[in-house]
């Protein structure tokens, strides 16, 4: 018996129960919802302020936000399982600082990049593996690598370290024309990359089902002989990889190293990924909402700088208010569904 | 039926915030057809961290609404990418000039160099930038906190000009942050020449009260015979007073305190006598930003440093100045 077939009714709930052509209980409604809302906010955006409604203001949107959507496609394999990582901010600083630490040491740029990845990675292993074998809530593992990470920071330099290496220094200033007046960056297209392979490998491989799989009950998917203990493992290493891939992509934004940056970006990332329609509970959710979710946090900070007059503290107030919304949508869409 | 109606809830709260995120109580009702001579200028805040930090933003908006020039705030609540998508938004809205104060000194120049192809002059505000390239800026308004932290420490010589040996707590500033770097070298400048000087601990406070607090509180813990504490502002200071009257000790008298800044609650400890110099660090540079802006615009050359006046306060002069305080 092929996998597919029983995959089917956990991953595809609305076939369960058709409701006609408008089904509110798809899978697709909270990303559909948050499309909805991008929409409605640029629109509103377009007609209130000059200069907004351009496309390099939507480009803008995905340089201001590179690290954040790598980070998010790391967040959202966790989410799917079940768990939560609260390491990837101080994961993103230690990057910084260990990219900026070597590069000052003359280190070359690429050796240096391969580093911070490996070390991002390994720290991911080792909080996976603590999760899985010693049963420990993600939420306190992670916690733990969050303290080390941003504390190991610190060991490395006080003061924040300028990057003035060529390599990174292009990454950081070359604009890749998309035509008159548009350009993006090479991160752009780095997080670009790396959302597309999340995204093959979340819905055409044998381990994004086993992902899904783990979120809809552990115990199932072990039954189907999916191998949920390197799956579980696996996800912390996609999201350590991911956090120090985003660190990466931070110096090229900054151009420094810096241990008390990204202070909280784990908490943005979540937000993101739960905007994006993925429940917190695991098993329900897509890579391409939570690619929605950033744009979303991304706007809600560009209208208010448009504005002007707010405080930008409202974009806190609005992230808060949308994330409420956002749970109790999850909520009625689920039981909708049963 | 119910879940129907949570739904239509649902959709309603979400277009609510859909309308308020976009909204919220607007000025710029004209902004759609702007006159080219309207000047907009986009400033770019640290943050809200200290008093001080609160009596900048407030004259900065002050003195642009006085010159009647629309002034486009933003608050980067400590976070340099926060900063780095304010200046590059404006960079968008085509603002006609930018100014702000960098959260940390190193990482600006990708940013700095759109604004300067985009042909929108910048000025800095208080704290620098490290760039190797200063034609990325016009001009940098602000401090010399080289300074402060060297009249701190003539201070520290003549008041302990008769004592053998003096231990010195320093409360640094958020680490990595021009104020804090320069504050600390200008001090160790003075301080330095002399070995009865001991900085015992160095810790930073980050600029707040709570940060100053809790670092004094562990500090003295392990220095209970401690001569002077350094704090690189006021908050960090007050701070430290709540930490030693805490351990039983009286602040100004036992260990004396030296800070910089001179906002009014500092003042008013200094008045009190729980402080015992601050150097002054004046937050009100909203006029001079004013007035380099109109420059700019003008096309007039502007000196790329201009070093506010300042000056000293000690416990009697605290008394005198303070009714007069306006922050």
């Amino acid at each position: 018996m092929s996998i597919r077939t029983i995959d089917k009714p956990t991953a595809r709930p609305g076939f369960v129960r058709p409701r006609g052509r408008f089904n509110l209980g798809s899978r697709y409604t909270p990303v559909l919802v948050t499309l909805i809302l991008l929409i409605a906010m640029w629109g509103v955006g377009a007609t209130r302020y000059r200069g907004f409604l351009s496309v390099q203001m939507l480009l803008n949107l995905l340089i201001d936000n590179s690290f954040l959507l790598v980070l998010v496609v790391g967040m959202t394999f966790v989410i799917l399982t079940g768990g939560i990582d609260l390491s990837v901010g101080s994961v993103v600083a230690l990057s910084t600082m260990i990219a900026a630490f070597l590069l000052r040491a003359g280190w070359p740029p690429l050796v240096v990049i391969a580093i911070v990845l490996v070390v991002g990675s390994t720290l991911g292993m080792l909080v996976g593996l603590v999760i899985h074998y010693f049963e420990i809530q993600p939420f306190i593992a992670t916690l733990a690598a969050m303290f080390l990470a941003r504390g190991l920071c610190y060991v490395i330099s006080l003061n924040s370290i300028s990057i003035t290496d060529p390599f990174f220094v292009d990454m950081a200033q070359t604009r890749i024309p998309l035509g008159p007046g548009l350009a993006i960056t090479p991160s752009v297209i780095i997080a670009v990359i790396v959302v597309a392979i999340a995204f093959f490998v979340l819905h055409y491989t044998r381990t994004g089902r086993t992902v899904y799989g783990i979120g809809n009950g552990g115990q199932s998917a072990m039954l189907m002989g999916l191998p949920v203990a390197r799956t579980r493992v696996l996800v912390y290493v996609i999201s350590g990889f991911c956090s120090a891939l985003g660190g990466v992509l931070f110096t090229f934004y900054t151009l420094s190293g810096y241990s008390l940056t990204a202070v909280g970006m784990e908490l943005d990332a979540i937000a993101a990924v739960v905007i994006g329609g993925t429940l917190l509970t695991g098993g329900s959710g897509f890579i391409l909402g939570s690619v929605l979710g950033v744009l979303v946090l991304g706007i809600i900070q560009t209208i208010i700088s448009f504005e002007g007059t707010l405080s930008s503290w409202w974009t806190k107030i609005v992230i808060g208010a949308l994330l409420l919304v956002f749970i109790v949508l999850q909520r009625l869409l689920t039981t909708l569904r049963r | 039926m119910k879940k129907i109606i949570g739904m239509a809830a649902a959709g309603a709260m979400l277009l609510a915030l859909a309308g308020c995120s976009g909204g919220g109580g607007s000025t710029s009702g004209e902004g759609e057809a702007p006159a080219t001579e309207d000047l907009i200028v986009g400033f770019s805040q640290v943050g809200a961290e200290s008093g001080w930090r609160a009596a900048n933003t407030k004259d900065i908006q002050a003195a642009f609404e006085e010159a009647g020039i629309e002034l486009k705030f933003s608050d980067a609540q400590q976070k340099q990418e926060n900063q780095i998508k304010a200046i590059r938004s404006y960079i968008q809205q085509g603002v006609d000039v930018i100014a702000f104060s960098p959260v940390v000194e190193s990482g600006w120049d990708t940013v700095l160099k759109e604004a300067k192809d985009a042909d929108i002059p910048v000025v800095l505000t208080d704290r620098s930038v490290d760039s190797a390239d200063t034609s990325l800026y016009v001009s940098f308004l602000g401090s010399d906190f080289v300074e402060e932290g060297k009249k701190a420490g003539e201070w520290v010589t003549e008041e302990f000009a008769d004592a053998d040996a003096v231990k010195i707590i320093q409360l640094e500033g958020t680490t990595g942050s021009a104020p804090a770097i320069d504050r600390a070298e200008g001090f160790a400048d003075v301080i330095g020449s002399d070995p009865k000087f001991e900085v015992v601990a160095s810790q930073t406070g980050d600029f707040t009260r709570s940060g100053g607090k809790q670092v004094t509180e562990a500090l003295l813990k392990s220095n209970p015979d401690v001569d002077l504490i350094y704090a690189h502002n006021d908050d960090m200071g007050l701070g430290a007073i709540e930490a030693i009257e805490a351990a039983g000790l009286t602040p100004g008298v036992d260990i004396k305190i030296v800070t910089v800044d001179a906002v009014k609650d500092g003042m008013q400890a200094l008045a009190d006598g729980k402080i015992n110099f601050i150097v002054e660090c004046s937050p009100l540079l909203g006029k001079q930003l004013v007035e380099i802006v109109e420059k700019v615009v003008a096309g007039e050359e502007v000196e790329p440093r201009i070093v506010t006046e300042e000056t000293t306060f000690t416990q009697e002069q605290a008394i005198e100045a303070l009714p007069d305080r306006q922050y």
